[in-house]
Protein backbone atom coordinates (compact mmCIF):
# COMPACT_ATOMS: atom_id res chain seq x y z
CA UNK A 1 0.00 0.00 0.00
CA UNK A 2 1.25 3.34 -1.09
CA UNK A 3 2.09 5.92 1.85
CA UNK A 4 0.96 9.14 2.15
CA UNK A 5 2.06 11.67 4.16
CA UNK A 6 -1.33 13.06 6.43
CA UNK A 7 -2.65 17.00 6.02
CA UNK A 8 -0.97 17.76 9.28
CA UNK A 9 2.04 16.42 7.80
CA UNK A 10 2.37 17.97 4.39
CA UNK A 11 1.89 20.90 6.49
CA UNK A 12 4.62 20.22 8.82
CA UNK A 13 7.20 19.31 5.96
CA UNK A 14 6.25 22.59 4.22
CA UNK A 15 6.88 24.30 7.14
CA UNK A 16 10.45 23.21 7.66
CA UNK A 17 10.72 23.53 3.62
CA UNK A 18 10.43 27.59 4.18
CA UNK A 19 12.82 27.25 7.84
CA UNK A 20 16.09 27.13 6.39
CA UNK A 21 18.81 28.64 4.33
CA UNK A 22 17.58 25.76 1.72
CA UNK A 23 15.60 23.21 0.68
CA UNK A 24 17.43 20.70 1.08
CA UNK A 25 18.10 20.96 4.65
CA UNK A 26 14.51 20.16 5.34
CA UNK A 27 15.14 16.88 4.32
CA UNK A 28 16.05 15.30 7.56
CA UNK A 29 13.22 17.11 10.05
CA UNK A 30 11.20 15.80 6.84
CA UNK A 31 11.93 11.74 7.21
CA UNK A 32 11.41 12.74 10.90
CA UNK A 33 7.84 13.44 10.04
CA UNK A 34 7.72 11.06 7.67
CA UNK A 35 8.96 7.74 10.00
CA UNK A 36 6.34 8.86 12.67
CA UNK A 37 4.03 8.28 10.35
CA UNK A 38 4.82 5.26 8.94
CA UNK A 39 5.12 3.61 12.61
CA UNK A 40 8.55 4.43 12.73
CA UNK A 41 10.74 3.41 9.93
CA UNK A 42 10.79 4.20 6.24
CA UNK A 43 10.85 2.35 2.67
CA UNK A 44 10.70 3.44 -0.96
CA UNK A 45 7.21 4.27 -0.50
CA UNK A 46 7.88 6.93 2.41
CA UNK A 47 10.82 8.33 0.02
CA UNK A 48 9.14 8.67 -3.18
CA UNK A 49 6.43 10.33 -0.90
CA UNK A 50 8.35 12.86 0.52
CA UNK A 51 10.12 13.46 -3.05
CA UNK A 52 6.88 14.50 -4.24
CA UNK A 53 5.97 16.97 -1.41
CA UNK A 54 9.63 18.39 -1.61
CA UNK A 55 9.95 18.67 -5.13
CA UNK A 56 13.63 16.99 -4.00
CA UNK A 57 14.61 14.24 -6.45
CA UNK A 58 14.23 10.40 -4.35
CA UNK A 59 17.52 9.57 -4.78
CA UNK A 60 19.17 12.63 -2.77
CA UNK A 61 16.37 12.00 0.08
CA UNK A 62 17.42 8.48 -0.28
CA UNK A 63 21.32 9.48 0.49
CA UNK A 64 20.24 11.43 3.21
CA UNK A 65 18.12 8.50 5.26
CA UNK A 66 20.55 6.05 4.47
CA UNK A 67 23.61 7.86 6.29
CA UNK A 68 21.42 8.52 9.70
CA UNK A 69 21.17 5.70 12.62
CA UNK A 70 17.77 7.05 13.30
CA UNK A 71 16.40 6.35 10.67
CA UNK A 72 15.00 2.93 10.56
CA UNK A 73 15.68 0.79 7.34
CA UNK A 74 12.93 -1.86 8.80
CA UNK A 75 10.39 -2.58 10.46
CA UNK A 76 10.55 -1.73 14.74
CA UNK A 77 7.96 -2.37 17.35
CA UNK A 78 5.91 0.32 18.72
CA UNK A 79 8.56 0.65 21.55
CA UNK A 80 12.14 1.05 20.11
CA UNK A 81 13.88 -0.26 22.85
CA UNK A 82 17.77 0.79 22.35
CA UNK A 83 20.50 -0.06 25.56
CA UNK A 84 23.88 2.13 25.25
CA UNK A 85 26.34 -0.14 24.80
CA UNK A 86 29.80 1.86 24.65
CA UNK A 87 32.24 1.83 27.09
CA UNK A 88 30.50 4.32 30.24
CA UNK A 89 27.23 2.02 29.98
CA UNK A 90 29.70 -1.06 29.31
CA UNK A 91 31.80 0.25 32.56
CA UNK A 92 28.47 -0.42 34.39
CA UNK A 93 26.83 -3.98 33.34
CA UNK A 94 24.66 -2.19 29.90
CA UNK A 95 25.63 -5.24 27.69
CA UNK A 96 24.32 -7.66 30.30
CA UNK A 97 21.65 -5.63 30.64
CA UNK A 98 20.56 -4.98 27.13
CA UNK A 99 21.37 -9.27 26.71
CA UNK A 100 18.55 -9.85 30.12
CA UNK A 101 16.26 -7.57 28.06
CA UNK A 102 15.83 -10.09 25.11
CA UNK A 103 15.97 -12.72 27.10
CA UNK A 104 13.05 -11.39 28.87
CA UNK A 105 11.04 -10.32 26.08
CA UNK A 106 12.14 -13.78 23.96
CA UNK A 107 13.44 -11.62 21.57
CA UNK A 108 16.62 -10.91 19.61
CA UNK A 109 17.79 -7.94 19.14
CA UNK A 110 16.75 -5.84 15.81
CA UNK A 111 13.47 -8.13 15.74
CA UNK A 112 10.26 -7.37 16.46
CA UNK A 113 8.37 -9.26 19.05
CA UNK A 114 5.51 -11.08 17.84
CA UNK A 115 3.06 -8.50 19.67
CA UNK A 116 4.50 -6.26 17.48
CA UNK A 117 5.34 -3.91 20.85
CA UNK A 118 9.13 -4.15 21.18
CA UNK A 119 12.46 -4.03 19.06
CA UNK A 120 15.73 -4.11 21.15
CA UNK A 121 18.59 -2.47 19.90
CA UNK A 122 22.41 -2.07 21.04
CA UNK A 123 23.31 1.72 20.06
CA UNK A 124 26.24 3.87 20.71
CA UNK A 125 26.49 6.14 23.52
CA UNK A 126 23.66 8.73 23.99
CA UNK A 127 24.95 11.57 26.04
CA UNK A 128 24.03 10.12 29.42
CA UNK A 129 27.13 8.01 30.56
CA UNK A 130 26.89 9.57 34.43
CA UNK A 131 23.42 7.29 34.93
CA UNK A 132 24.35 4.54 32.91
CA UNK A 133 23.11 1.76 32.36
CA UNK A 134 20.33 3.62 30.58
CA UNK A 135 18.03 2.71 27.32
CA UNK A 136 15.94 5.14 25.41
CA UNK A 137 12.49 4.08 24.72
CA UNK A 138 11.22 5.59 21.53
CA UNK A 139 11.73 9.95 22.25
CA UNK A 140 12.48 8.75 26.43
CA UNK A 141 15.49 8.72 28.63
CA UNK A 142 15.26 6.19 31.32
CA UNK A 143 18.42 6.10 33.43
CA UNK A 144 20.35 4.19 36.22
CA UNK A 145 18.76 1.17 35.64
CA UNK A 146 18.75 -2.74 37.16
CA UNK A 147 17.65 -5.50 35.48
CA UNK A 148 14.36 -5.60 37.36
CA UNK A 149 13.56 -1.73 36.93
CA UNK A 150 14.14 -1.89 33.17
CA UNK A 151 11.58 -4.67 32.99
CA UNK A 152 9.11 -3.03 34.81
CA UNK A 153 9.51 0.31 32.72
CA UNK A 154 9.03 -1.98 29.70
CA UNK A 155 6.22 -4.39 30.80
CA UNK A 156 4.40 -1.63 31.54
CA UNK A 157 4.44 0.27 28.37
CA UNK A 158 1.36 -0.54 26.47
CA UNK B 1 38.42 30.91 45.27
CA UNK B 2 34.85 30.34 43.82
CA UNK B 3 35.52 28.43 40.98
CA UNK B 4 32.24 28.09 39.41
CA UNK B 5 31.02 29.88 36.69
CA UNK B 6 28.69 27.99 34.32
CA UNK B 7 27.23 26.33 37.04
CA UNK B 8 26.68 28.18 39.68
CA UNK B 9 22.63 28.32 39.79
CA UNK B 10 22.05 25.39 38.04
CA UNK B 11 20.66 23.69 41.40
CA UNK B 12 17.84 26.40 41.11
CA UNK B 13 15.19 25.10 38.66
CA UNK B 14 14.02 28.89 37.82
CA UNK B 15 17.00 29.47 36.38
CA UNK B 16 16.14 27.63 33.26
CA UNK B 17 13.12 30.19 31.82
CA UNK B 18 13.87 33.25 31.38
CA UNK B 19 12.55 35.42 34.22
CA UNK B 20 14.55 32.88 36.95
CA UNK B 21 17.68 33.55 34.80
CA UNK B 22 17.30 37.15 34.62
CA UNK B 23 17.07 37.30 38.15
CA UNK B 24 20.20 35.68 38.49
CA UNK B 25 22.40 38.00 36.32
CA UNK B 26 20.43 36.97 32.83
CA UNK B 27 21.39 38.85 29.99
CA UNK B 28 23.24 41.65 31.47
CA UNK B 29 26.35 41.07 29.85
CA UNK B 30 24.39 41.06 26.82
CA UNK B 31 23.09 44.68 27.40
CA UNK B 32 26.89 45.12 28.66
CA UNK B 33 28.54 43.81 25.00
CA UNK B 34 26.17 45.82 22.66
CA UNK B 35 27.57 48.85 24.05
CA UNK B 36 30.72 47.68 23.01
CA UNK B 37 32.70 47.76 19.74
CA UNK B 38 32.78 43.95 18.34
CA UNK B 39 36.03 43.70 17.93
CA UNK B 40 36.82 44.75 21.38
CA UNK B 41 35.08 41.87 22.46
CA UNK B 42 36.95 39.50 20.54
CA UNK B 43 40.01 41.24 21.79
CA UNK B 44 38.72 40.31 25.06
CA UNK B 45 38.17 36.88 24.04
CA UNK B 46 41.38 36.61 22.91
CA UNK B 47 42.47 37.68 26.28
CA UNK B 48 41.10 35.67 28.18
CA UNK B 49 43.01 32.53 26.57
CA UNK B 50 39.41 30.73 26.38
CA UNK B 51 40.34 27.66 24.47
CA UNK B 52 37.63 25.54 22.67
CA UNK B 53 35.57 23.16 24.68
CA UNK B 54 34.53 20.75 21.76
CA UNK B 55 37.29 18.65 22.03
CA UNK B 56 40.60 20.40 20.20
CA UNK B 57 41.03 23.45 22.49
CA UNK B 58 42.01 25.86 19.86
CA UNK B 59 42.12 29.26 20.80
CA UNK B 60 38.44 30.90 20.51
CA UNK B 61 39.37 34.49 19.85
CA UNK B 62 42.31 33.32 17.57
CA UNK B 63 39.56 31.23 15.59
CA UNK B 64 37.30 34.26 15.69
CA UNK B 65 40.10 35.94 13.58
CA UNK B 66 40.38 33.90 10.68
CA UNK B 67 36.79 35.87 9.47
CA UNK B 68 37.52 37.51 6.75
CA UNK B 69 37.25 41.40 7.51
CA UNK B 70 34.41 41.97 5.08
CA UNK B 71 31.27 43.01 5.11
CA UNK B 72 30.08 39.16 3.88
CA UNK B 73 27.71 37.50 5.30
CA UNK B 74 28.45 34.99 8.16
CA UNK B 75 27.41 32.16 10.05
CA UNK B 76 27.59 30.52 14.08
CA UNK B 77 27.10 27.23 14.56
CA UNK B 78 26.99 26.22 18.07
CA UNK B 79 28.21 22.58 18.57
CA UNK B 80 25.88 20.79 20.52
CA UNK B 81 26.17 17.26 18.83
CA UNK B 82 27.98 15.97 21.92
CA UNK B 83 28.43 12.00 20.77
CA UNK B 84 31.92 11.89 21.92
CA UNK B 85 31.74 8.44 24.64
CA UNK B 86 32.23 9.88 27.91
CA UNK B 87 30.60 13.27 27.38
CA UNK B 88 27.62 13.83 28.62
CA UNK B 89 28.39 18.07 29.95
CA UNK B 90 26.19 20.13 26.63
CA UNK B 91 22.98 18.20 27.51
CA UNK B 92 23.56 19.68 31.13
CA UNK B 93 24.02 22.99 29.68
CA UNK B 94 21.40 23.04 27.68
CA UNK B 95 18.29 21.27 30.15
CA UNK B 96 19.52 23.33 33.05
CA UNK B 97 20.48 26.58 31.45
CA UNK B 98 19.62 27.36 28.04
CA UNK B 99 19.51 31.18 27.81
CA UNK B 100 23.04 31.04 29.28
CA UNK B 101 24.07 29.68 25.96
CA UNK B 102 21.46 31.91 24.14
CA UNK B 103 23.36 35.17 25.97
CA UNK B 104 26.42 33.56 25.16
CA UNK B 105 25.80 33.13 21.60
CA UNK B 106 24.02 36.15 21.40
CA UNK B 107 27.25 38.42 22.24
CA UNK B 108 29.26 36.02 20.45
CA UNK B 109 27.54 36.88 17.50
CA UNK B 110 27.83 40.33 17.59
CA UNK B 111 31.36 40.07 17.94
CA UNK B 112 31.95 38.59 14.45
CA UNK B 113 28.99 40.36 13.04
CA UNK B 114 26.74 37.31 12.21
CA UNK B 115 22.90 37.64 11.84
CA UNK B 116 22.38 34.33 12.02
CA UNK B 117 22.59 31.35 13.99
CA UNK B 118 22.02 27.74 14.43
CA UNK B 119 22.41 25.33 17.31
CA UNK B 120 23.07 21.73 15.85
CA UNK B 121 22.07 19.29 18.43
CA UNK B 122 22.09 15.49 18.28
CA UNK B 123 18.83 14.54 17.38
CA UNK B 124 18.78 11.51 20.28
CA UNK B 125 17.89 15.24 22.75
CA UNK B 126 14.53 15.16 22.60
CA UNK B 127 13.90 16.77 25.67
CA UNK B 128 17.12 19.53 25.15
CA UNK B 129 15.82 20.33 22.22
CA UNK B 130 12.81 21.40 22.92
CA UNK B 131 13.74 23.30 26.34
CA UNK B 132 16.28 25.37 23.98
CA UNK B 133 13.27 26.19 21.67
CA UNK B 134 11.23 27.64 24.45
CA UNK B 135 14.12 28.82 24.93
CA UNK B 136 14.53 30.99 22.41
CA UNK B 137 10.96 31.97 21.67
CA UNK B 138 11.44 33.71 25.29
CA UNK B 139 14.18 35.45 24.02
CA UNK B 140 12.22 36.51 21.13
CA UNK B 141 9.47 37.90 22.87
CA UNK B 142 11.84 40.02 25.36
CA UNK B 143 13.73 41.15 22.15
CA UNK B 144 17.00 39.49 22.59
CA UNK B 145 16.41 38.07 19.42
CA UNK B 146 15.11 39.69 16.36
CA UNK B 147 15.54 43.12 14.52
CA UNK B 148 17.29 45.79 16.17
CA UNK B 149 18.60 43.92 19.64
CA UNK B 150 18.12 46.27 22.91
CA UNK B 151 17.84 49.11 20.45
CA UNK B 152 21.19 48.53 19.41
CA UNK B 153 21.22 48.27 15.65
CA UNK B 154 21.94 44.56 15.66
CA UNK B 155 19.77 41.82 13.94
CA UNK B 156 20.32 38.06 15.02
CA UNK B 157 18.27 35.00 14.26
CA UNK B 158 18.96 32.12 15.94
CA UNK B 159 17.16 28.47 15.64
CA UNK B 160 17.95 24.85 16.30
CA UNK B 161 18.14 22.38 14.05
CA UNK B 162 18.30 18.47 15.07
CA UNK B 163 20.77 15.47 13.97
CA UNK B 164 19.69 12.27 13.16
CA UNK B 165 22.55 9.93 14.68
CA UNK B 166 26.19 10.52 13.47
CA UNK B 167 29.34 10.52 15.47
CA UNK B 168 30.69 11.99 12.65
CA UNK B 169 28.25 15.24 12.79
CA UNK B 170 30.25 16.63 15.61
CA UNK B 171 33.42 17.17 13.20
CA UNK B 172 32.49 20.74 11.81
CA UNK B 173 32.87 20.34 8.35
CA UNK B 174 30.51 16.93 8.55
CA UNK B 175 28.30 19.06 10.89
CA UNK B 176 28.28 21.86 7.75
CA UNK B 177 27.68 19.32 5.81
CA UNK B 178 24.42 17.64 7.54
CA UNK B 179 23.38 21.37 7.94
CA UNK B 180 23.34 21.95 4.47
CA UNK B 181 21.23 18.45 3.99
CA UNK B 182 23.46 16.09 3.27
CA UNK B 183 25.02 13.05 4.16
CA UNK B 184 27.33 14.29 7.08
CA UNK B 185 30.50 13.69 5.68
CA UNK B 186 33.79 15.95 6.51
CA UNK B 187 34.77 18.28 3.74
CA UNK B 188 38.80 18.64 3.12
CA UNK B 189 40.74 21.20 4.90
CA UNK B 190 41.71 24.18 3.83
CA UNK B 191 39.46 26.38 3.17
CA UNK B 192 38.91 26.08 7.22
CA UNK B 193 34.69 27.10 8.01
CA UNK B 194 35.84 30.22 9.04
CA UNK B 195 37.36 31.55 5.43
CA UNK B 196 34.14 28.83 3.77
CA UNK B 197 31.87 27.41 6.01
CA UNK B 198 28.27 26.77 6.11
CA UNK B 199 26.66 27.45 2.32
CA UNK B 200 30.48 28.31 1.50
CA UNK B 201 30.01 31.38 3.45
CA UNK B 202 32.37 32.24 6.44
CA UNK B 203 31.41 29.87 9.35
CA UNK B 204 32.72 29.77 12.73
CA UNK B 205 31.96 26.82 15.15
CA UNK B 206 32.24 26.31 18.69
CA UNK B 207 31.30 24.21 21.32
CA UNK B 208 28.53 25.21 23.80
CA UNK B 209 30.16 24.99 26.51
CA UNK B 210 32.77 27.52 24.90
CA UNK B 211 29.73 29.83 23.53
CA UNK B 212 28.53 30.32 26.77
CA UNK B 213 32.19 30.87 28.88
CA UNK B 214 31.75 33.81 26.51
CA UNK B 215 28.98 35.42 28.70
CA UNK B 216 31.26 35.54 32.17
CA UNK B 217 34.54 36.61 30.06
CA UNK B 218 32.04 39.82 29.17
CA UNK B 219 31.16 39.67 32.68
CA UNK B 220 34.33 39.68 34.69
CA UNK B 221 36.80 40.99 32.31
CA UNK B 222 39.45 38.57 31.12
CA UNK B 223 42.11 39.01 33.68
CA UNK B 224 39.08 38.01 36.11
CA UNK B 225 38.55 34.90 34.03
CA UNK B 226 42.63 34.03 33.98
CA UNK B 227 42.17 33.52 37.58
CA UNK B 228 40.93 30.21 37.25
CA UNK B 229 42.65 27.72 36.04
CA UNK B 230 47.00 28.44 34.25
CA UNK B 231 48.97 30.57 31.79
CA UNK B 232 47.75 28.18 28.90
CA UNK B 233 44.58 26.85 30.08
CA UNK B 234 42.80 29.47 31.54
CA UNK B 235 38.99 29.54 32.69
CA UNK B 236 36.92 27.27 34.34
CA UNK B 237 35.58 24.07 33.09
CA UNK B 238 33.00 21.38 33.12
CA UNK B 239 34.11 17.75 33.45
CA UNK B 240 32.18 14.93 32.76
CA UNK B 241 32.99 12.04 35.43
CA UNK B 242 30.85 8.46 34.75
CA UNK B 243 32.45 4.88 34.65
CA UNK B 244 33.20 2.77 38.36
CA UNK B 245 32.56 6.07 40.66
CA UNK B 246 30.82 6.74 43.64
CA UNK B 247 29.28 9.79 41.88
CA UNK B 248 29.38 9.91 38.42
CA UNK B 249 28.16 13.33 37.18
CA UNK B 250 29.19 16.99 35.90
CA UNK B 251 31.24 19.00 37.80
CA UNK B 252 32.82 22.20 36.88
CA UNK B 253 36.25 22.94 38.11
CA UNK B 254 39.34 25.04 37.06
CA UNK B 255 41.48 24.00 34.80
CA UNK B 256 44.65 22.27 36.15
CA UNK B 257 42.42 20.92 38.81
CA UNK B 258 43.96 17.55 40.11
CA UNK B 259 42.53 14.37 38.44
CA UNK B 260 42.71 12.30 41.01
CA UNK B 261 40.65 14.61 43.39
CA UNK B 262 38.06 14.79 40.78
CA UNK B 263 37.78 10.86 41.12
CA UNK B 264 38.03 11.19 44.91
CA UNK B 265 36.62 14.41 46.29
CA UNK B 266 33.94 15.43 43.71
CA UNK B 267 33.31 11.49 42.48
CA UNK B 268 33.63 10.10 46.05
CA UNK B 269 35.94 7.53 44.84
CA UNK B 270 35.61 4.33 43.33
CA UNK B 271 32.39 2.08 43.33
CA UNK B 272 31.95 -0.89 44.97
CA UNK B 273 35.51 -0.63 46.98
CA UNK B 274 37.46 -1.42 44.09
CA UNK B 275 40.74 -0.21 42.54
CA UNK B 276 41.65 2.52 40.41
CA UNK B 277 43.15 0.45 36.64
CA UNK B 278 42.82 3.10 34.66
CA UNK B 279 41.29 6.42 33.04
CA UNK B 280 40.71 8.09 30.04
CA UNK B 281 40.75 11.36 30.21
CA UNK B 282 39.18 12.85 27.58
CA UNK B 283 36.78 11.19 25.60
CA UNK B 284 36.73 7.92 23.85
CA UNK B 285 38.97 9.77 21.62
CA UNK B 286 41.89 10.28 24.13
CA UNK B 287 44.64 7.45 24.86
CA UNK B 288 44.01 5.73 28.31
CA UNK B 289 46.66 6.19 31.43
CA UNK B 290 47.56 4.16 33.86
CA UNK B 291 46.23 4.62 38.12
CA UNK B 292 50.29 5.58 38.18
CA UNK B 293 49.91 8.08 36.04
CA UNK B 294 46.44 9.14 37.21
CA UNK B 295 48.12 10.18 40.78
CA UNK B 296 50.25 13.04 38.70
CA UNK B 297 47.99 13.99 36.14
CA UNK B 298 46.33 17.46 36.34
CA UNK B 299 43.26 18.39 34.44
CA UNK B 300 44.69 21.18 31.95
CA UNK B 301 45.65 20.70 27.86
CA UNK B 302 49.50 20.95 28.87
CA UNK B 303 49.76 18.18 31.76
CA UNK B 304 47.72 15.91 29.53
CA UNK B 305 49.54 16.18 26.20
CA UNK B 306 52.55 15.67 28.10
CA UNK B 307 51.28 12.46 29.01
CA UNK B 308 50.66 11.60 25.50
CA UNK B 309 46.99 11.73 25.71
CA UNK B 310 44.42 14.99 26.00
CA UNK B 311 41.57 16.93 27.79
CA UNK B 312 39.53 16.70 24.85
CA UNK B 313 35.84 16.65 25.66
CA UNK B 314 36.56 16.68 29.36
CA UNK B 315 35.17 13.32 29.69
CA UNK B 316 36.65 11.37 32.12
CA UNK B 317 35.89 7.46 32.20
CA UNK B 318 37.14 5.94 35.51
CA UNK B 319 37.89 2.08 34.71
CA UNK B 320 38.33 -0.21 37.93
CA UNK B 321 40.34 -3.10 38.49
CA UNK B 322 37.71 -6.24 37.73
CA UNK B 323 37.52 -4.36 34.23
CA UNK B 324 39.13 -6.40 31.01
CA UNK B 325 40.98 -4.47 28.76
CA UNK B 326 40.54 -6.50 25.90
CA UNK B 327 36.67 -6.10 26.20
CA UNK B 328 37.00 -2.97 26.78
CA UNK B 329 38.78 -1.88 23.34
CA UNK B 330 36.35 -4.04 21.98
CA UNK B 331 33.62 -1.77 22.85
CA UNK B 332 35.74 1.31 21.37
CA UNK B 333 36.89 -0.27 18.06
CA UNK B 334 33.06 -1.31 17.21
CA UNK B 335 31.85 2.31 17.27
CA UNK B 336 34.58 3.95 15.92
CA UNK B 337 34.21 1.28 12.97
CA UNK B 338 30.34 1.91 13.21
CA UNK B 339 31.11 6.07 12.76
CA UNK B 340 33.63 6.47 10.13
CA UNK B 341 32.01 7.79 7.72
CA UNK B 342 33.89 5.58 4.86
CA UNK B 343 35.39 8.58 2.71
CA UNK B 344 38.93 7.77 3.06
CA UNK B 345 40.49 3.89 2.89
CA UNK B 346 42.74 3.77 5.77
CA UNK B 347 39.76 5.17 8.04
CA UNK B 348 37.30 2.88 6.42
CA UNK B 349 39.16 0.31 6.14
CA UNK B 350 41.34 0.63 9.21
CA UNK B 351 38.88 0.94 11.84
CA UNK B 352 37.13 -2.08 10.14
CA UNK B 353 40.71 -3.94 10.70
CA UNK B 354 40.98 -3.25 14.18
CA UNK B 355 37.45 -4.49 15.12
CA UNK B 356 37.84 -7.33 13.69
CA UNK B 357 41.48 -7.86 15.47
CA UNK B 358 40.41 -7.37 18.56
CA UNK B 359 37.02 -9.52 18.78
CA UNK B 360 39.22 -12.32 17.22
CA UNK B 361 40.97 -12.12 20.08
CA UNK B 362 37.89 -11.69 21.92
CA UNK B 363 36.44 -14.84 20.88
CA UNK B 364 39.88 -17.40 21.27
CA UNK B 365 40.66 -17.31 17.68
CA UNK B 366 43.93 -14.62 18.36
CA UNK B 367 47.12 -15.25 17.37
CA UNK B 368 50.30 -13.14 18.96
CA UNK B 369 51.39 -11.27 15.98
CA UNK B 370 47.91 -9.94 16.07
CA UNK B 371 48.88 -7.71 18.60
CA UNK B 372 51.67 -6.14 16.61
CA UNK B 373 49.38 -6.06 13.58
CA UNK B 374 47.21 -4.17 15.84
CA UNK B 375 49.25 -1.59 16.26
CA UNK B 376 50.67 -1.50 12.69
CA UNK B 377 47.17 -1.09 11.55
CA UNK B 378 46.67 1.73 14.05
CA UNK B 379 49.87 3.76 13.08
CA UNK B 380 48.84 3.53 9.36
CA UNK B 381 45.79 4.97 9.87
CA UNK B 382 47.36 8.78 11.32
CA UNK B 383 47.72 12.02 9.66
CA UNK B 384 46.08 10.49 6.56
CA UNK B 385 42.65 10.90 6.70
CA UNK B 386 40.02 14.30 6.00
CA UNK B 387 39.52 14.20 9.11
CA UNK B 388 40.60 13.10 12.60
CA UNK B 389 38.28 10.20 13.24
CA UNK B 390 40.76 8.04 12.11
CA UNK B 391 43.49 9.36 14.39
CA UNK B 392 41.06 9.52 16.92
CA UNK B 393 40.43 5.52 16.14
CA UNK B 394 44.17 4.70 16.43
CA UNK B 395 45.46 6.40 19.55
CA UNK B 396 42.88 4.40 21.68
CA UNK B 397 44.12 1.14 20.49
CA UNK B 398 48.10 2.25 20.24
CA UNK B 399 47.19 3.27 24.13
CA UNK B 400 45.16 0.72 25.21
CA UNK B 401 47.80 -2.56 23.40
CA UNK B 402 51.01 -0.95 24.74
CA UNK B 403 49.72 -0.30 28.75
CA UNK B 404 48.12 -3.15 29.25
CA UNK B 405 49.96 -5.71 27.06
CA UNK B 406 49.91 -8.28 29.38
CA UNK B 407 46.35 -8.72 29.12
CA UNK B 408 46.21 -8.82 25.42
CA UNK B 409 49.39 -11.62 25.50
CA UNK B 410 47.25 -13.59 28.40
CA UNK B 411 43.89 -13.35 26.25
CA UNK B 412 45.73 -14.59 22.84
CA UNK B 413 47.33 -17.33 24.90
CA UNK B 414 44.85 -18.63 27.10
CA UNK B 415 41.54 -17.57 25.17
CA UNK B 416 40.27 -15.98 28.15
CA UNK B 417 40.23 -12.62 29.79
CA UNK B 418 43.28 -12.32 32.23
CA UNK B 419 41.03 -10.28 34.95
CA UNK B 420 37.74 -12.17 34.20
CA UNK B 421 39.16 -15.41 34.18
CA UNK B 422 36.11 -16.16 31.39
CA UNK B 423 35.34 -15.66 27.67
CA UNK B 424 33.94 -12.95 25.97
CA UNK B 425 30.58 -15.01 25.60
CA UNK B 426 30.63 -15.57 29.20
CA UNK B 427 31.46 -12.18 30.20
CA UNK B 428 28.34 -10.93 29.21
CA UNK B 429 25.70 -13.47 30.21
C1 LIG C 1 35.12 12.79 14.93
C2 LIG C 1 34.94 14.09 15.61
C3 LIG C 1 33.84 14.32 16.42
C4 LIG C 1 33.65 15.53 17.07
N1 LIG C 1 32.56 15.70 17.86
C5 LIG C 1 32.36 16.89 18.48
C6 LIG C 1 31.20 17.11 19.28
O1 LIG C 1 30.35 16.22 19.46
N2 LIG C 1 31.04 18.32 19.87
C7 LIG C 1 31.95 19.33 19.69
O2 LIG C 1 31.76 20.42 20.23
N3 LIG C 1 33.05 19.14 18.95
C8 LIG C 1 33.27 17.96 18.33
N4 LIG C 1 34.38 17.80 17.53
C9 LIG C 1 35.28 18.95 17.35
C10 LIG C 1 34.77 19.89 16.24
O3 LIG C 1 35.27 19.45 15.00
C11 LIG C 1 35.24 21.33 16.44
O4 LIG C 1 36.61 21.33 16.64
C12 LIG C 1 34.60 22.03 17.61
O5 LIG C 1 33.20 21.97 17.55
C13 LIG C 1 35.03 23.48 17.65
O6 LIG C 1 34.47 24.12 18.77
P1 LIG C 1 35.40 24.63 19.97
O7 LIG C 1 36.57 25.33 19.35
O8 LIG C 1 34.52 25.55 20.72
O9 LIG C 1 35.80 23.44 20.73
C14 LIG C 1 34.60 16.57 16.90
C15 LIG C 1 35.72 16.35 16.10
C16 LIG C 1 35.90 15.12 15.47
C17 LIG C 1 37.11 14.92 14.62
S1 LIG D 1 38.73 10.14 8.54
FE1 LIG D 1 37.09 8.63 8.60
S2 LIG D 1 35.32 9.74 9.41
FE2 LIG D 1 36.83 11.29 8.79
S3 LIG D 1 36.26 11.83 6.70
FE3 LIG D 1 37.75 10.17 6.54
S4 LIG D 1 36.51 8.27 6.47
FE4 LIG D 1 35.18 9.92 7.19
S1 LIG E 1 28.39 5.56 27.22
FE1 LIG E 1 26.31 5.08 27.45
S2 LIG E 1 25.33 7.00 27.41
FE2 LIG E 1 27.42 7.49 27.07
Amino acid sequence: MAFNLSEEGIKKVKQELSRYETKESAIIPSLFVAQKENNGWVNNDVIHALSKVMDIPASKINEVFKFYTMFNQKKVGKFHVQVCTNISCALNGSRELANHICHELKTKFEEVTPDGRFTVSKVECLGSCGTAPMMQVNDKYYENLTHESAMNLLRGMK
Amino acid sequence: MESKLLTEFYHLDEFRGIDGYKKNGGYVDLGRALKMQPQQIIDEVKASGLRGRGGAGFPTGTKWSFLPKNGEPRYLLCNADEGEPGTFKDRLMMERAPHQLIEGMIISAFAIGSKKSYIYVRGEYHYPISVLEKAIREAYDAGYLGKNILGSGFDHDMDVYSGAGAYICGEETGMISSLEGAKGQPKLKPPFPAVQGYLRKPTIVNNVETLAAVKYIIRDGAQAYRKHGTEKSPGTKLFSLSGNVMKPGNYEVPLAYPLIDLINKEGGGMKSGRKLKAVIPGGSSAPVITAAEVEKATLDYECLAGMGTMLGSGAVIVIDDSQCMVDMLGVLTHFYHHESCGQCTPCREGTGWLNKIVHSILEGKGRLQDIELLEKVADNMKGRTICALSDAAALPVLSFVSKFRDEFEFYVREGRSKVKGTTYAEMHH
